[in-house]
């Protein structure tokens, strides 16, 4: 049988880069049941046990108000594992030591792994180990996870702690006497122990931690314990008498507890150097980052470095490198194959149009999804991110979002498909889901051409400034739509921002190079499937007709017959003649799309975003004032299908992603429609 | 009336004395350590007014002015 050792410790105590340490490259990446939280569980390596890390999200205690801390506490009570590995940062031991003050409270085998240990010894502190195991009971082993120190005694130490629980020395811990608690509160907790513990059966939880929650009143423990209504009218009077006792509430009487005992055991067993109290590297950073004047510009120079790296030179280098490699190269060597093998006509069109055309539009985004996350990694890896948010929280809450919601944003104008997947930096769900509906009103890289065709066209005078307030239409939808769904669909409690400001980091190559990986490595996996099954749909729509016949005539195909339906919804908005329509309906596949489809069916054949003749036959169905609405709806009206797929995988959710598409087409047409009626009532065309 | 962390300039001391306010953010702020009897230190507030940065158990803490507003600091 294999041993399960689950990791739990505060965000920033080098849990990650313990697991990664611990595992190598054997992990494995899935989703919490029914939740986006992310679970990874690897196989250590370097053992002769068959040892499974399981990494439990950052966390900074065990209370019932975040997803992370429920699932973590979950696991622990439901799944128990055979050893609990509380990673402690030891250069910010008192925080840290209020999760373990609950981890212990769980009654399961718990080793502390007291990590960063290089940073307390370059501070000259000392922390004196035999001091700490006796006060909270369990084996404390020193580590530096970013060094590889004591991670091999900690898995050894763990496993004999495991071996000593198998064997049943520890059966059911009792938890500690002596625990952190006044004797007053113990009182208490003894008694609601008491008189709950029969109720609660073999397989439940400890009953002593139980107790504790009850007393806290706890929604999920209560709801999971189900206990009677007289049984819990007792609580709820031993509470009350508690709470008047301490002339305060049960959730301040506990953590005030906790934190009395942790300051008494750090003050025994922590000696700081002498000379500290002068300002660390990291405030020094601080005091640029973070400055008054200097914080914003800097913070737009790091945002249009990021910007530029992943959607500049090198990130369309890439593009342009993998869809020559797939495009040409794959394709044309696929077409010549076929030929030679005497495919039939529909089935080269198939590979080589449909399969090897719809990998391509997926391929492409990987090297840029990959760079994104890279520089997304240092930024938060680093500690940068938390000040970002810390710098932009007053002006995003505005629309609802927190400071973190700022990066997708940006990227969305390089492309949707990577900003929708950055939301996933946001810990709040609402804030995530908001993000994710906004972030493909920015304007990606996709739908320029239409609209350098269409200021050609019509603007040609102001293209420059014309295709600007596109960009800038796109930032006030966004902001509008921000405040409206805020105070409507996504309405509830503003999402708390305390939030700690962790010291600067170097970030680990490794750590760099396994969380790009992982990220590209998902989007390969997941978005991909259902890309490249709708880029089969789309071009099977687009080359048939309703009685599967192959069709040369576009107007002819599924696409031309729905275009020619859907058209007149199009007509309050300037443009409903079928083309347009059609155009559209294949902007799904990618808005650039628009352009070639434009070209096909005015009888030129796939044209580049300048040419002269699309912009002269243009002229015959648009005017200045329709073209201006169509590019409005090109900007606004549902992303392309790998952006959908993006919005799928990060939502997890069909209703959210629904919804988020709905809320973007009908945005789109109500913002085209007020464009072209206004602009008529204006006098314009 | 208490005084209140949001009474604090940046670089000045307190210790708290209550946390009040209910819900999320208050067992948030309990379970960063802001709890009676320890020490703050108002670090900076940002740049566009709102967050501020405290200094509280070795370790730098955020969060907004109306949050500060609930930390009832000793006279």
């Amino acid at each position: 049988m294999a041993f399960r050792f689950a990791l739990v410790g505060n965000p920033n105590s080098g849990k990650t880069t313990m697991f990664n340490e611990m595992t190598g490259s054997t992990q494995y990446v899935g989703n919490w049941p029914g939740v986006t939280v992310e679970k990874k569980e690897g196989k250590a390596r370097k053992t002769k046990e068959d040892i499974r890390i399981i990494d439990l999200p950052g966390i900074y205690s065990l209370s019932p108000y975040s997803l992370e801390e429920i699932i973590a506490r979950d696991y622990i009570i439901d799944e128990k594992p055979d050893v609990v590995i509380n990673i402690v940062d030891a250069s910010n031991i008192e925080r840290n030591l209020y999760l373990t003050t609950q981890l212990l409270e769980l009654g399961v085998p718990v080793v502390v792994a007291l990590n960063m240990m290089d940073t307390v010894e370059s501070k000259g502190d000392q922390i004196d180990l035999k001091l700490l195991e006796k006060a909270l009971g369990v084996p404390v082993i020193p580590t530096s996870a970013n060094k590889n120190r004591g991670i091999k005694e900690l898995l050894e130490k763990a496993l004999q702690v495991a071996q000593t629980a198998a064997a049943g020395a520890a059966a059911k811990t009792e938890g500690r006497s002596d625990g952190p608690y006044d004797k007053n509160v113990e009182a208490g907790i003894s008694s609601v122990r008491d008189c709950m513990t029969p109720f609660i059966g073999e397989k439940g939880p400890n009953p002593r931690w139980a107790a504790i929650k009850l007393l806290e009143n706890d929604e999920k423990v209560i709801e999971k314990l189900k206990l009677s209504d007289a049984l819990m009218e007792e609580v709820k009077a031993y509470r009350s008498k508690m709470e008047k006792d301490f002339d305060s509430d049960m959730e301040t009487i506990m953590a005030d507890n906790r934190y009395n005992y942790i300051s008494g055991v750090v003050g025994k067993a922590v000696r700081k150097n002498a000379a500290g109290g002068s300002l660390t590297l990291s405030d020094k950073i601080d005091i640029v980052v973070t400055n008054r004047i200097l914080a914003i510009p800097l913070f737009l120079a790091v945002m249009y470095a990021v910007f530029q790296i992943t959607f500049g030179a090198i990130g369309s280098f890439t593009i342009d490198y993998i869809d020559v490699l797939i495009n040409e190269t794959l394709a044309g060597a696929a077409s010549g194959w076929l030929e030679a093998a005497g495919a039939a006509e529909w089935l080269q069109e198939l590979v080589v149009n449909g399969i090897i055309a719809g990998l391509g539009s997926i391929m492409v985004f990987v090297p840029q999804i990959m760079i994104m996350f890279f520089f997304i990694s240092i930024l938060e890896d680093s500690g940068y991110m938390a000040r970002a948010a810390f710098v932009m929280d007053r002006l995003l809450r505005k629309l609802g979002l927190s400071g973190k919601s700022f990066i997708p944003m940006l990227m969305g104008f390089g492309c949707s498909v990577p900003a929708v997947m950055g939301t996933r930096t946001l810990e709040n769900e609402k804030d995530r889901r908001l993000t994710i509906i906004l972030t493909p009103f920015m304007s990606c890289g996709a739908r320029l051409p239409v609209y350098a065709l269409f200021t050609a066209a019509f603007f040609a005078e102001n293209q420059s400034l014309v295709i600007f307030s596109i960009y800038i239409l796109g930032i006030v939808v966004a902001i509008l739509s921000g405040i409206i769904l805020k105070n409507t669909i996504l309405k509830g409690e503003a999402a708390p921002f305390v939030m700690e400001l962790p010291p600067y980091r170097i970030p680990t190559a490794k750590g760099l190079l396994i969380h790009m990986w992982d990220r590209g490595k998902g989007f390969i996996k997941k978005a991909g499937t259902v890309i490249f099954a709708a880029s089969v749909i789309i071009w099977f729509c687009q080359s048939f007709s309703f009685s599967l016949q192959m069709v040369e005539e576009a107007s002819e195909s599924i696409f031309g017959i729905i275009g020619g339906a859907i058209a007149p919804i199009f007509a309050p908005l300037g443009f409903g003649d079928w083309k347009s329509a059609v155009a559209l309906l294949t902007g799904l596949v990618a808005k650039e799309a628009v352009v070639a489809t434009m070209g096909i069916l005015h009888g030129l054949g796939a044209v580049a975003e300048d040419s002269v003749e699309l912009a002269v036959s243009l002229q015959n169905y648009f005017t200045p004032l329709s073209a201006y609405a169509f590019m409005a709806f090109t900007l606004l009206y549902v992303p392309c299908i790998a952006a959908f797929a993006a919005i799928k995988r990060e939502m997890n959710s069909w209703k959210w992603t629904l919804f988020a598409v709905a809320y973007q087409t009908g945005t789109a047409w109500i913002v085209a429609f007020i464009i072209y009626q206004v602009g008529r009532l204006l006098g314009l065309n | 009336m208490e005084k209140t962390l949001k009474d604090l300039k940046p670089g000045e001391k307190a210790v708290v004395a209550k946390v009040t306010g209910e819900g999320a953010v208050r067992r948030r702020l309990l379970d960063m350590g802001v709890t009676k009897g320890a020490e703050i230190l108002v670090r900076k507030v940002a740049p566009l007014g709102d967050p501020i940065e405290v200094n509280v158990r070795g370790y730098e803490l955020t969060f907004r002015k109306a949050d500060a507003e609930n930390i009832i600091i000793e006279a």
